[in-house]
């Protein structure tokens, strides 16, 4: 086998170092590319190196783990093979149990040589597998479909919140009161929430994070990471070639992209 | 006699289904009387039941349904569900109508059930109506102590469980704050790695993760410590995270030696600093400080828990009111309204958020 490329994103010093250690020892031909501290970081650097594995602490300042694994997802280039993700969490608050038999694992801090052993086996049969053939389709598609319920899971952003009915933004000394029916979509900008209606736009001091709870989850649409759109503002989604999505919208002039891991929800009846 | 859903084991009956049975029971108490007046005043028993049983079960149907009736009428501005006793004088003249209606009633329906001549077995020769009336007050007045002793005792109790479980409740969420696992599990990992790398750092690590155990499940049972004692404790707990953190976390604690000896509810600030690193420093990936220190202003101790995290409203996890309500009660609870708690954002270039505690300083 060739060398095998591997990221390691883990905040805590101490333990990448042990992480890298470990796998040093495991799979000695295994080559560590990088090894970043918070998963921003992640997300560049894997995009940049595009190595095979990817070892994501789920809890890191700034970005999680697991919206990183989303962004990369996202973002990763057509007709290369995604990395192969294991997470690496000190509670499994996720129920993560759900991908110990999958291309996507998932290891309990403190990390045990054994459990690790175990990791490195199965990520050495997916790379075989991968190498044999499929290219990269099916596996992909698969990692795709568990981050779709990963990230659909309970404690992650799903949790149940009082529905908005009233968006507040504040313009200068003003509260606008934006009803949400009005709203046909939000998008993410840094910290902020951009609020736009078919006449207006407003930002919100809010992460899109901390917003998508508190929508209707029926009405309101995630189709990326950083967009949520109102279904009915929807007038068609158009397939491309390339299997990307496209959205045309009622009262704004723009097009929305969809992500790949939402593209599923276009489909006729 | 109140509504409120007791948090007994048995299920909670239905309003309906109380009244009910409480009119079973008044049955129940006709059938009783018409025995010791069938036995004892030789009376035949079918005809003592004929009376008895109406008779009762009009008493209790006036008694009840004018109580809860008096009772609706006295709360009538209160909140739902509503106190269904509406205060002895109401209840007193509700007993005495409700036993003339009752009495009335019953002995109407006696006499149809007997033979609509019969002045029924009731009645003394010379017809002393009045005296039986009274007579019939003495059940009615008896039933009415006793359902209302019986629900009153219902009602305590079932304060006394609520608080109970309200307690335990805090004091269990108060450990899963402080034993948090993402906390526990991470230095646990450090301290597995650091065990190989450097054993006598490993050796010290263990030791501040054990005085921190002991002080988290002690903390309820001491009700002050020193000053010192408490800052030994949060350079325990920051210590443990800045193996974690490492340059991510810098600590500084300033305590005057002439406030060392003051006494401190213990961990008072500890749910301070972990907010503090949880939701301030930690979502910030470049890291930052932590300061605590304590001043003499007056007769009041001041002590500031200070970072220069991502601030307020960045980060509104559900750990951090909870942490806030903590130590709001507790200083409530002991100094009332002589200690004070804010919350503020640093007002400095830094940034971050500045928690003050202000207690009376006890000699």
């Amino acid at each position: 086998m060739t060398a095998c490329t591997a990221l390691i994103a883990e905040d805590e010093p101490l333990l990448a170092a042990h992480l890298q250690a470990e796998l040093a020892r495991l799979w000695p031909e295994l080559r560590v590319v990088a090894s970043v501290t918070h998963g921003a970081a992640a997300v560049e650097q894997a995009l940049a190196l595009r190595p095979e594995l990817l070892f994501l602490d789920i809890r890191m300042p700034g970005m999680t783990g697991l919206e990183a694994a989303q962004a990369l997802v996202e973002d990763w280039p057509d007709g290369v093979a995604p990395p192969l993700m294991v997470f690496v969490t000190a509670y499994d608050e996720y129920a993560l149990k759900a991908f110990e038999v999958a291309v996507v694992d998932y290891v309990l801090k403190p990390v045990q040589t054994e459990r690790l052993a175990q990791t490195c086996t199965r990520l050495r049969a997916a790379l075989a597998q991968r190498a044999a053939g499929s290219a990269g389709g099916a596996t992909i598609d698969a990692a795709l479909g568990q981050l779709r319920s990963l990230l659909g899971a309970p404690g992650f952003g799903a949790a149940s919140a009082p529905k908005l009915t009233v968006i507040q933004a504040g313009v200068g000394a003003a509260i606008h009161m934006v009803p949400v029916d009005e709203v046909v979509y939000f998008e993410a900008a840094d910290k902020y929430v951009r609020v736009i209606t078919a006449d207006r736009e407003h930002l919100i001091r809010t992460s899109l994070r901390d917003l998508l709870p508190q929508l209707d989850a029926q009405r309101f649409w995630q189709v990326h990471r950083g967009t949520v759109v109102r279904a009915d503002a929807i007038v068609t989604a158009v397939r491309e070639e390339s299997g990307k999505v496209t959205l045309t919208l009622r009262g704004r002039p723009e097009k929305l992209g969809v992500s790949r891991l939402y593209a599923q929800l276009f489909k006729a009846m | 006699m109140t509504a409120s859903a007791s948090p007994g084991k048995r299920p909670e009956r239905s309003a309906a289904h109380r009244f009910v049975l409480r009119g079973a029971r008044s049955a129940l108490l006709g059938v009783a009387i018409a025995l010791v007046f069938s036995f004892g005043f030789d009376q035949r028993l079918t005809h003592a039941l004929a009376y008895s049983v109406p008779i009762s079960l009009g008493c209790w149907f006036f008694i009840d349904s004018g109580r809860l009736l008096a009772a609706r009428w006295v709360h009538r501005g209160a909140a739902l569900p509503r106190a269904q006793w509406p205060g002895w004088p109401w209840m007193a003249a509700t007993i005495v109508l409700g036993t003339l209606l009752g009495y009335s009633v019953g002995r109407a329906v006696g006499g149809l059930l007997t033979g609509a001549n019969d002045p029924g077995p009731f009645v003394g020769p010379s017809g002393h109506d009045a005296a039986m009336l009274l007579f019939a007050l003495v059940p009615g007045l008896v039933a009415t102590y006793y359902y209302y002793a019986r629900e009153r005792l219902a009602a305590t109790e079932a304060r006394a469980q609520a608080a109970q479980r309200q307690a335990t409740e805090m004091q269990l969420r108060l450990l899963e704050s402080q034993l948090e696992p993402h906390m526990l599990f991470n230095t646990l990992a450090n301290l597995r790695v650091l065990i190989a790398l450097d054993p006598p750092r490993a050796q010290a690590m263990l030791d501040q993760l054990i005085a921190f155990l002991r002080a988290t499940l002690t903390a309820s049972r001491a009700a002050q410590h020193a000053l010192s004692t408490e800052f030994a404790r949060l350079a325990d707990y920051l210590a443990l995270m800045q193996v974690r953190m490492a340059a991510r976390l810098q600590i500084r604690l300033d305590l005057p030696d002439p406030l060392a000896t003051l006494t401190v509810p213990p961990l008072l600030l500890q749910p301070l600093v972990e907010n503090a690193v949880k939701h301030g420093l930690e979502p910030k990936v470049e890291g930052g400080r932590i300061e605590v220190d304590a001043r003499r202003e007056g007769d009041l101790l001041v002590l500031r828990v200070r970072d220069t995290g991502v601030g307020l409203g960045a980060s509104a996890g559900e750990g951090t009111a909870f942490g806030l309500v903590q130590v709001r009660e507790r200083l409530a609870t002991l100094y009332g309204n002589r200690a004070s708690f804010t919350l503020d954002a640093a007002d400095d270039a830094e940034g971050g958020t500045l928690a003050t505690v202000r207690l009376p300083i006890t000699p």
